[in-house]
């Protein structure tokens, strides 16, 4: 059974990419939306598996590591299928509703959308090094098709700049793995730690580990690189900005994260860890500030995804050489911060274009008097908008309890002015959004109400954000499972 | 000195080239270039660093010919991004990024 | 003088790069690696099915990278010919009467063809395989596009469409069946793994030169355009 729900998790994506790209944008539409059924109902089915058995690995064409390659099906990773699973299909379904089906070239949104999925999947499955790499250009190059989709000079503008950053990026981590694989022999992320339990380590793979994590940062935006973001994420279709903010970053500071986590303790140093850190507070201050000054409504929620990376990379000192128990705290809030992040910043994103295809304009000031017209989107907005301010119960709040409690149990208590700052911050941006809806003008009255689905789609998304708090136990007990270190089942 | 081990070193200063270009280098089509140019160096170090240990070595040789087909996908797409980037805007820079602020509309 | 400055900085920056990486490398060259991957390989060369060990890493140990490299083109194919407007190929610089690129045509398209599909074949035990005669079937394309051959098939449409994920889609189907049969993704069924790794070469062969070839024609310059969220239209 897990067998097969694992090759459905591969093949429907895969597949769904090549059924859509025969279609035109109608068909396409009808045949993504049996699709995405199928996609959640195995991403479902196998989360509910591994939540029963454990986790265990899986030999691709039946040759284990390290000659062939290995997924490593664990409680973390299915878990990030499932949101995937919940976000994308949401995108999805809006996008249908959204996207204007006359013109021609929207027909490859569809494939596009599949294989940036399976990209995702690939990505949060992924235990070889290079598979890893392969994985994350095939979302990069995805995105970047996305928006650059019926583009015109600025959307090509901002789509190079990705697309180049991206590559700098992949070549930054591909030297690394080059590295590793000269080191070590091996391309295995387990059997380069399992050889390094064993033996001293050896001089010269500092660097590689290095690279890799400055190549994923570059991917994910980290302050000071992350120049590339706001352009893309502002100028493409609001549903691909939202699966891009909710994400595609998500997947190369995954990588990042494993990384450090497994091979951070031998490879790494202390002064790069608090550097990270420190980085990431400049990206959470900088970027909020930066979204308190954007004029276009998509440009604050753009800045807002550069500071909600920030907070991600506080993993990185929050868990070398302090206690088991800190590192456990860092890890559950981190990933807390991953999923809530994601949920919200696609129901704010969703809600953002909604506003947007009402308003006629992109421009926060064009906002005024739309609380009376469209309070459903713009409630939406608001919600996920409480889950960045970390406000209780939702799960920002828990995200950042926890890493506040780790920060502390650490004795880094400079970690806590950054969270608080960017607390305050982000209740800045978005009161700002608010505040210029609630004012009043006086020719208000050409007022476009899109259709009820693509508001109703932000608001599931803004409120599962909001309740995560209140079942964040449940959701990290799943990653806390056994994992069963011999081989597939 | 081996043979292997000059290339993978070879292939650092490409990368260190290439770095430099994708940096330095204004118009796009150049920073493409330089792009490939480190692409090879990192491709060099690859298949260098693992030769000179253990003899010729298949799997980084495999990898470095999957490692060029997306390299070659990648430019590609650039390529035709760039084409068509220059049609529109008859620009083949990145212009100055807007300020911060964003206080000018395009 | 700012630029200037800026130069020397990213200079410096770029050679201190080098300077690590390759003490790095001199370093890691040093000591013997402790996994040996290529002994294995070797051991593993009977169940492969091919004779040539980097297509049996391809196409057997690791076919899921060249399953997801197929991938990445193939997005690379259909992002190119997104960016295609209208459905002419029609480039008026294109059309030629150069008796000496029809002579060179004709003498150097047959040769290339050959060529092609002599790569494919020593893939199975030689240095050569799909990507290779791939891309000499792309640049046979090239060719005869650049000599003023219409070349309708790579009009922007269903043939188009279908070309590009001919290699991909057979691919998948291979890989699926045997998950199907109860064993794990992309294994080959025991028996046909050299024949079924033959048909796989193929397809992708074309499927390769497809993209390639589209990437190059199917990007004509117009100025149809789609406008932007929000921008006043």
């Amino acid at each position: 059974m897990t067998l097969w729900l694992m090759a459905g998790l591969l093949f429907t994506p895969l597949a769904w990419a090549v059924l859509t790209l025969l279609m035109n944008f109608t068909w396409g539409r009808l045949v993504t939306w049996v699709g995405i059924v199928v996609q959640v109902l195995v991403s479902l089915g196998l989360w509910l598996a591994v939540s029963r058995d454990g986790g265990f690995y899986y030999g691709l064409g039946g040759w284990e590591a390290p000659l062939g390659i290995e997924l490593r099906v664990d409680g973390l990773a299915v878990t990030f299928v499932l949101l995937t699973a919940v976000v994308a299909s949401a995108c999805g379904w809006h996008a249908g509703v959204y996207i204007d089906a006359d013109k021609p070239w929207h027909r490859y949104f569809w494939p596009l959308f599949w294989f940036l999925w399976s990209g995702l999947n690939a990505v949060w499955l992924g235990g070889d090094l290079f598979n890893l790499y392969v994985g994350l250009e095939l979302i990069s190059l995805s995105a970047v098709g996305l928006v650059a989709l019926g583009g015109k000079a600025g959307a090509l503008r901002a789509s190079i700049r990705y697309l180049l950053a991206a590559l700098l990026g992949s070549l930054a981590y591909l030297l690394g793995v080059a590295l590793i694989y000269g080191q070590f022999g091996t391309l295995s992320i387990a059997g380069v730690v399992f050889w390094l339990e064993e033996h001293p380590v050896p001089a010269g793979s500092s660097l590689a580990l290095a690279l890799m994590v400055t190549g994923l940062a570059l991917k994910t935006a980290l302050f000071p690189l992350h120049r590339w973001l706001p352009p893309a994420h502002g100028i493409a279709k609001s549903p691909v900005s939202a699966l891009l903010s909710a994400l595609v970053v998500k997947a190369s500071f995954y990588i990042a994260a494993r990384l450090w986590l497994e091979l951070g303790e031998p490879l790494g140093n202390l002064a790069a860890a608090q550097l990270v850190g420190l980085l990431g507070s400049a990206a959470i201050v900088w970027g909020s500030w930066l979204a308190c000054r954007q004029l276009e409504l998509k440009q604050v929620v753009a800045y807002s995804s550069v500071a909600q990376i920030g907070y991600l990379f506080l993993l990185f000192p929050l868990t070398y050489s302090v206690s088991e128990s800190v590192t456990l705290q860092a890890q559950q809030g981190i990933t807390l911060q991953v999923i809530s992040h994601a949920l919200a910043k696609a129901a704010m994103f969703l809600a953002a274009g909604n506003l947007i295809l009402s308003t006629g304009s992109s421009r926060v000031d064009a906002l005024k008097g739309v609380s009376r017209f469209l309070p459903f989107s713009l409630f939406s907005f608001g919600l996920a908008g409480v889950s960045l301010m970390s406000l209780p119960p939702s799960g920002g709040f828990a995200a950042k309890w926890l890493l506040l409690q780790a920060s502390l149990g650490s004795g880094q208590w400079w970690w806590v002015l950054v969270l608080l700052v960017g607390g305050l911050l982000s209740a800045a941006y978005v009161f700002r959004i608010y505040r210029a809806s609630f004012l009043e003008s006086s020719e208000t009255d050409h007022f476009y109400h899109p259709p009820r689905s693509l508001e109703i789609i932000p608001m599931i998304l803004a409120l599962l954000s909001l309740g995560l708090g209140l079942v964040s136990a449940e959701v990290l007990s799943v990653m806390a499972l056994p994992f069963e270190e011999e081989g597939s089942p | 000195m081996t043979t292997p081990l000059l290339y993978a070193l070879a292939g650092a200063l490409l990368c260190g080239i290439g770095l430099f270009g994708l940096l330095w280098l204004r118009h796009l089509l150049r920073k493409l270039l330089a792009f490939n140019i480190m692409g090879s160096g990192v491709f060099l170090v690859m298949v260098g660093l693992p030769q000179h240990q253990s003899g010729p070595d298949p799997v980084p040789q495999a990898l470095v010919l999957t490692g060029i087909v997306v390299a070659i996908a990648a430019t590609a797409l650039a390529v035709v991004l760039i084409r068509r980037y220059y049609h529109l805007s008859g620009m083949s820079s990145l212009e100055d990024e807007p300020s911060p602020r964003g206080d000018d509309p395009e | 003088m700012m630029r200037a400055l800026q130069t020397l900085v990213m200079a410096l920056a770029c050679l201190a790069f080098t300077g690590v990486l390759a003490t790095s490398i001199w370093t890691i060259s040093g000591n013997p690696t402790p996994v040996n991957l290529t002994q294995l390989l070797t051991e593993n060369m009977g169940r492969s099915g091919v004779e040539h060990p980097v297509t049996a890493v391809l196409l057997n140990f690791r076919s899921y990278d060249t399953l997801l490299e197929i991938g990445v083109l193939v997005i690379a194919g259909i992002a190119g010919i997104s960016m295609a407007k209208t459905a002419s190929l029609e480039d008026p610089a294109m059309r030629t009467s150069d008796s000496l690129l029809y002579a060179l045509q004709r003498w150097f398209v047959p040769l290339m063809l050959v060529l092609a599909g002599y790569l494919l074949w020593a893939g199975a035990d030689r240095p050569g395989g799909a990507f290779q005669a791939g891309a000499v079937l792309a640049a046979t394309g090239v060719l005869m596009r650049l000599g003023g051959s219409p070349m309708e098939f790579l009009r922007p449409g269903l043939m188009l469409r279908l070309g590009l994920a001919l290699g991909f889609t057979v691919f998948l189907l291979v890989a699926v069946a045997s998950a199907i049969g109860g064993d794990a993704f992309l294994a080959y069924p025991p028996g046909m793994t050299k024949a079924l790794i033959v048909v796989i070469e193929t397809v992708l062969t074309l499927s390769i030169a497809m993209v390639l070839l589209a990437l190059f024609v199917s990007a004509p310059v117009n100025d149809a355009e789609d406008p932007e969220e929000g921008a006043p239209s």
